[in-house]
């Protein structure tokens, strides 16, 4: 080796972690905060925030019912937005990155598709049976079967990408293959349409909207752990990510154990979304645009500070587009899935063009 | 087993394992070693298994039979991790990294050395200048990577190898996509890193002129084998690198180091001529479908005359001046089609 290279003075200008000032997280960090007090005093009654914040502090003084509003409705839907919102983002990244496709995005490897599958078939089954435990408190999308179903649903196509993930050589055979899960389970979903009479129809509709406001404190207990679990994944993943970035072959070269790591990123990434539609219904487009707004607001490729920037930006864009799908102030509810295609293809589009180079990353 | 060689393979074989165990070999026997501070270019026609022979030294594919060793060890002995310490890579590929800064890309290149969050201590950022340094890319360090120009790109990525500090390194046609100054730039560079640094540079290429005039050794790999080691003079002098790029209507003419058309429709023409303008001239004749006879001997013959500073041509017999190549070939054409009338 040469050791007479002495440190160029450009290394004072930059690291090799991306420097983000620390104004930036501040100012994610202060645009999450202020959506969130939102999402807590906006909805079909509006609330001043400084009511909201007696609530919260503990206040006995606010009227019982307003409580019941803020600490049983939209605290928990708070909290179920921003988790969902960080949860898909994230697994979008990883998507992205692990197939080096920017249209990649958390359901590339079927998850929604089966969860949806498992939905149908109970929709159907049950309303088959009379109706059973299909509409307690809360609507279709929140009801203990619905959420079972999914989650039997996703978890079954996860057993068989991961066990693929483990034995396929290239990435892209694996990406394919979960395509054309997507494709089996929505058509085997089309056929079951075919023999489904209209209500129950309707309540399959109904889930696939998609809705932050169906997860009570009891189920928190579970959603909440497995999503934090999730998310602390992907930020342990960031190395073997950022050698991704760079194919296969590269990661390999760099000594990268492709197969495990890939089986532990698929793993991460389906949890997260599998959870999320389990409990929320299929929600497009979160997952595929903030990896895009992230890099772009960041400049940078790097996960150990994408990893965190996605979680912040996907958490604040769920709030939003909870909040426009409420319509604060009127009685409406707009389907969120509607609202977060709307306020978000616009964005990525508009992104996209101004700035190419994001098709590279 | 020599300890000095650090990469080699014992009666190898390479090539693909199909479906029910189905073998299907591309070259048999290599025995070969690469060693440090060498600058070794893979040379073959397309199809005899380069880059089946680079997947397999660098452990992406199992070797149908025989084994490779680093340093004494067989491949498969290697973690992922240890075996990128020693040997690291340039692939074919574009890669798409998008806002990647170079001096991050090059860090990647530590991963082998980092702990699980990919913190860069004090000698990893050294090695990263270092290596950043050696392919003299300083000035674009802070660029992003989608920026850079095909030869920009090419270096950044050998710095990212060299900053995995590999005893050997491999590069897989990374002179590909490249206009011709920036291949002798790169040829030139890979030939310095491996005397300086002492390592072991492979480069499978088509460049077969650079690699002729840069490399320090030549490995052929003749369509069906087996695998000729050699300095490049010598496989020229024995013609094993002719017959290697034997194939219809082209030859390697050892004269000129310069690969010929065979077929020659024209005729032959003397020419009487020497020095640059002499040379090209031999090269236009050449180009045009002539043999040139340098000693004289044809019945048509072409003259370089050099006067005030200018160049010019004539065709003896006739007498007529050419201002041109262009107009001397012209020249030539029409006194074949109007003695073809004749006869």
């Amino acid at each position: 080796m040469k050791r007479t290279a002495s440190l160029p003075a450009v290394e004072g200008g930059m690291g090799f972690l991306p420097r983000v000032p620390v104004a930036v997280w501040g100012g994610l960090a202060g645009i999450l905060a202020v959506a969130f007090v939102l999402e807590l005093s906006l909805g079909s009654v509006l609330m001043p925030v400084k009511t909201v914040a007696a609530i919260l502090l503990g206040n006995e003084d606010v009227p019982e019912g307003l409580r019941q509003i803020v600490l049983l409705f939209r605290l928990p839907r708070a909290l179920t937005a921003m988790l969902a919102g960080a949860a898909l983002s994230v697994s979008g990244l990883k998507m992205q990155t692990l197939f080096r496709n920017p249209l990649a995005d958390p359901f590339v490897l079927g998850i929604s598709a089966g969860a949806s599958l498992g939905v149908a078939l109970v929709v159907m089954a049950v309303g088959g049976l009379g109706g059973i435990l299909l509409f307690e408190k809360g609507g279709v999308t929140g009801s203990v079967s619905l959420i079972l179903a999914a989650t039997l649903g996703a978890v079954i196509v996860l057993i068989v990408i991961l066990g693929i993930a483990g034995k396929v050589e290239s990435n892209l055979t694996l990406l394919i293959i979960g395509l054309m899960f997507g494709y089996i389970s929505s058509s085997l979903v089309h056929i079951l349409m075919q023999f489904t009479r209209e209500h129950q129809m309707q309540s399959y509709i109904v889930w696939t909207f998609g809705s932050f406001g169906s997860v009570t404190w009891r189920q928190m207990t579970v959603f909440a752990p497995v999503l934090v679990a999730g998310l602390a994944l992907a930020w342990i993943l960031a190395k073997p990510l950022n050698a991704f970035l760079l194919g296969e072959g590269y990661a390999r070269s760099m000594g990268v154990n492709v197969r495990s790591a890939r089986f532990w990123i698929v793993l991460g990434s389906s949890l997260l979304a599998g959870t999320v539609t389990a409990y929320c219904g299929p929600i497009g487009f979160l997952g595929i645009a903030v990896p895009h707004l992230s890099r772009l607001l960041l400049r940078t490729s790097d996960h150990r500070v994408l990893v965190p920037a996605v979680i912040l930006v996907g958490a604040t864009l769920a709030l939003v587009a909870d909040l426009i799908s409420q319509v604060p102030g009127t009685k409406i509810v707009l389907p969120l899935n509607a609202v977060t295609a709307l306020i978000g293809a616009p964005v990525v589009i508009g992104m996209i063009l101004r700035r190419r180079h994001v098709m590279e990353s | 087993m020599a300890d000095f060689s650090f990469l080699e393979t014992h009666e190898l074989s390479i090539g693909y394992t199909h479906p029910g165990n189905v073998l299907t070999a591309v070259v048999t026997g290599i025995s070969t070693v690469l060693r440090p501070g060498e600058f070794v270019c893979l040379l073959g026609p397309n199809g005899a298994g380069k880059s089946t022979l680079i997947r397999t030294l660098c452990g992406m594919q199992p070797p149908l039979a025989g084994t490779v060793c680093l340093g004494g060890m067989p491949l498969e002995g290697f973690s992922a991790r240890t075996l990128a310490q020693r040997m690291s890579l340039v692939l074919t590929q574009r890669i798409a990294v998008g806002m990647m800064q170079v001096a991050t890309l090059v860090a990647l290149g530590r991963h082998p050395y980092t702990d699980w969050a990919g913190r860069l201590r004090r000698e990893d950022e050294e090695a990263v200048w270092r290596a950043i340094a050696d392919v003299g890319i300083e000035a674009l360090a802070d660029r992003p990577v989608c920026e850079l120009s095909d030869g920009e790109r090419q270096k950044a990525l050998i710095a990212r190898a060299l900053a995995q500090e590999p005893e050997i390194m491999i590069l897989d046609e990374a002179t590909a996509y490249l206009d011709l100054p920036r291949r002798v730039e790169l040829m030139h560079l890979l030939g310095r890193l491996a005397h300086t640094g002492n390592r072991t540079i492979l480069l499978s290429t088509h460049d077969l002129d650079l690699a002729l005039r840069c490399a320090d050794r030549l490995w052929l790999l003749p369509a069906g084998g087996p695998l000729l080691n050699g300095i490049p003079e010598d496989l020229v002098l024995c013609d094993a690198f002719g017959r290697t790029f034997a194939g219809a209507g082209v030859q390697f003419d050892k004269g000129s180091g310069a690969f010929t058309l065979n077929n020659t429709p024209c005729g032959t023409v003397a020419l009487r001529g020497s020095g640059v303008p002499g040379m090209w001239t031999c090269r236009a004749l050449e180009r045009a479908g002539y043999r040139v006879a340098m000693d004289g001997k044809a019945k048509v013959c072409v003259e370089v005359l050099e006067d005030n500073g200018g160049t010019a041509w004539r065709i003896v017999d006739d007498g007529k001046r050419h201002p041109s190549l262009e107009d001397l070939l012209a020249g030539l054409a029409q006194r074949r089609n109007s003695s073809k009338e004749r006869s």
